[in-house]
């Protein structure tokens, strides 16, 4: 596995392979099964987005800020996967501050997409989504503060699940906006992210967000049938502006679903096109509030021949953070500055509950929503990044769903050009066992989860 | 946004941005709240902000100590330290 990860570093997946703390754990496995032990997860490696903290292993986030962080504590996510008896063998690259949707603003670089070396592999979680559909780990973790676990799972053809907002801790994951991400799993199929989220989920007191809710059994949850379920079409995320080689893959599949006795209903969503330019006002103005803790003082980079206190701030983040990182503190430090705070920042939290309403509205006449995960397939490297309104475009269909709070899912649904196609199912709070079986049923009678990419 | 907008959210956010940065935001920032300015078309009278996913109350937990993280390793990932103390330039002359 460590061999494997280190002969294909050609797709920069991975910004640190953890290999003695792979080989330690996966020791520690198998002395658990031969004493007896069978949990479904013992022993299977995985690998951690970059943001997650590692006691002892180097957590870099992705940026020059970070780049020799060793954080003195496991994030909750880690310490539970441990828990339930993964391998921990490498953390993977990712966008700096999960900023991004190309994994192009990586302080190590780019990630490339397995299925094509020139394209992107989606962001932020893109180094954990190449890994997967590279077949280099079975499962990876990521997060999800605007798609970034869907758009990459989509781009990359693997399937990744966006979990109800306070449905995972955020506890030691490293934030960029508080009330929007989400950690999640990424894996080739919707049953093995069932495993995962098993895993992963469940109440926190060290956040103070958790949810106090059960856990349902989301792997006993996979078996149910659709007959009768009610998928609704969002007709917005059918519309213009979307490639129709796309829009005839997720029709394809959408039979799929009627076969399974699925029944298709029209349903809209009339404010999910404000949610991009909503988002961009809410993610950046909690991102300057989170990021400024990188002062230089208390762990972290710190620059070098300052004269004096604010000097050495000022140097150390104008160093510290990348390009893009450095827009969206603009950004939303200006959202929030005297004299704008109403015209941007209340007016997008009041467009925020708009948009959640109209989800909310939607399934009164649906179980799930179904769509395109991301308007286009996989883009060629260098092309977006120099236009960040383009990118931020890029977004459209999957930024609403966090603004809302809900769960939602992309999966393989087919190719164009021979690059993955993503589906995204999105469903009620709380959900996520729906979407998993509804997703599992789809992968029971499709093998688009199945195909590899040449070479791997 | 113009150059001395720029200047200004610059020095709030405490980020320390070249010539070339400032020019390049300048023409970059404008784009992204022309994207923004958007929202203005949108009637939001009476419409209450939601600030959360979740807007129940926040869950306060017992005022008791928990364990936490030893000073000794909290200090050792800090740039310079000084006697168990976070070291920076001096603040009063």
């Amino acid at each position: 596995m460590v061999g494997r990860i280190k002969a294909n570093g050609a797709l920069n997946a991975f910004i640190t392979v953890a290999e003695d703390l792979a080989l330690e754990q996966a020791k520690a496995a198998d002395e658990a099964r031969a004493a007896g032990a069978a949990r479904p997860l013992l022993g299977v490696p995985i690998a951690h987005k970059d943001i997650f903290c590692t006691a002892g292993v180097r957590t870099t986030c992705a940026s020059r800020m970070l780049a020799d962080f060793v954080p003195p504590y496991d994030a909750t996510v880690v310490e539970k996967m441990r828990a339930a008896g993964c391998v921990t063998v490498a953390k993977t690259n990712m966008d700096e501050f999960a900023m991004g949707s190309s994994n192009e603003t990586s302080y190590f670089g780019a990630v490339r997409n397995p299925w094509n070396q020139d394209r992107v592999p989606g962001g932020s979680s893109g180094g954990s989504a190449a890994a997967v559909a590279a077949r280099l780990v079975p499962g990876a973790t990521g997060t999800d503060t605007g798609g970034s676990i869907r758009q990459p799972a989509a781009l990359c053809g693997v399937t990744g699940l966006k979990p109800s907002y306070g449905r995972v801790s955020r506890f030691g994951l490293i934030a960029f906006a508080s009330s929007l991400d989400q950690a999640g799993p990424m894996a080739q199929t919707a049953e093995d992210c069932a495993h995962l989220l098993a895993a992963m989920a469940g109440f926190d007191d060290r956040d103070a967000t958790s949810l106090d809710v059960a856990v349902p059994d989301f792997v006993a949850g996979l078996r149910g049938d659709l007959k009768g379920l009610r998928i609704g079409i969002v007709k917005e995320h059918f519309a213009e502006g979307v490639e129709p080689r796309v829009l005839a893959v997720l029709r394809d599949a959408l039979r799929e679903y009627e076969g399974l006795g699925a029944r298709l209903v029209d349903v809209s969503l009339p404010n999910s096109g404000h949610a991009v330019p909503c988002y961009y006002v809410l993610a950046p103005a909690e991102a300057s509030s989170n990021l400024a803790r990188y002062d230089g003082v208390r762990y972290g980079y710190r620059a070098e021949g300052y004269r004096d206190l604010e000097d050495m701030y000022k140097k150390t983040r104008g160093e510290g953070f990348g390009p893009e990182v450095k827009r969206r503190i603009m950004i939303g430090t200006y959202a929030l500055s005297a004299g704008y705070y109403d015209a941007y920042y209340v007016k997008a939290l009041k467009l925020r509950r708009l948009i959640a309403d109209d989800f909310t509205r939607a399934f009164e006449h649906c179980d799930v929503l179904a769509g395109p995960t991301s308007p286009s397939p996989a883009f060629a490297l260098g092309v977006k990044n120099t236009n960040p309104v383009s990118m931020y475009l890029n977004d459209i269909f999957t930024i609403p769903i966090n603004l809302a709070g809900l769960p939602a899912l992309s999966l393989p649904a087919g190719f164009v050009d021979g690059l993955p196609i993503g589906m995204q199912l999105i469903g009620r709070y709380l959900d996520e066992g729906r979407l998993l079986n509804v997703a599992h049923k789809f992968q029971e009678v499709t093998d688009w989860h199945a195909r590899v990419p040449a070479g791997f | 946004m113009n150059a001395e907008e720029i200047e200004k959210v610059a020095h709030l956010a405490r980020l320390g941005l070249s010539e070339q940065e400032r020019k390049a935001y300048a023409a970059e920032l404008s784009r992204i709240l022309g994207l923004v300015s958007q929202m203005n078309a949108v009637a939001t009278e009476g419409v209450e902000p939601m600030t959360h996913p979740d807007e129940a109350a926040l869950r306060l937990r017992a005022d008791v100590a928990i364990p936490g993280v030893s000073r000794e390793r909290l200090l050792a990932g800090a740039p310079q330290t000084e006697r168990g103390l976070y070291l920076v330039p001096k603040v009063l002359e």
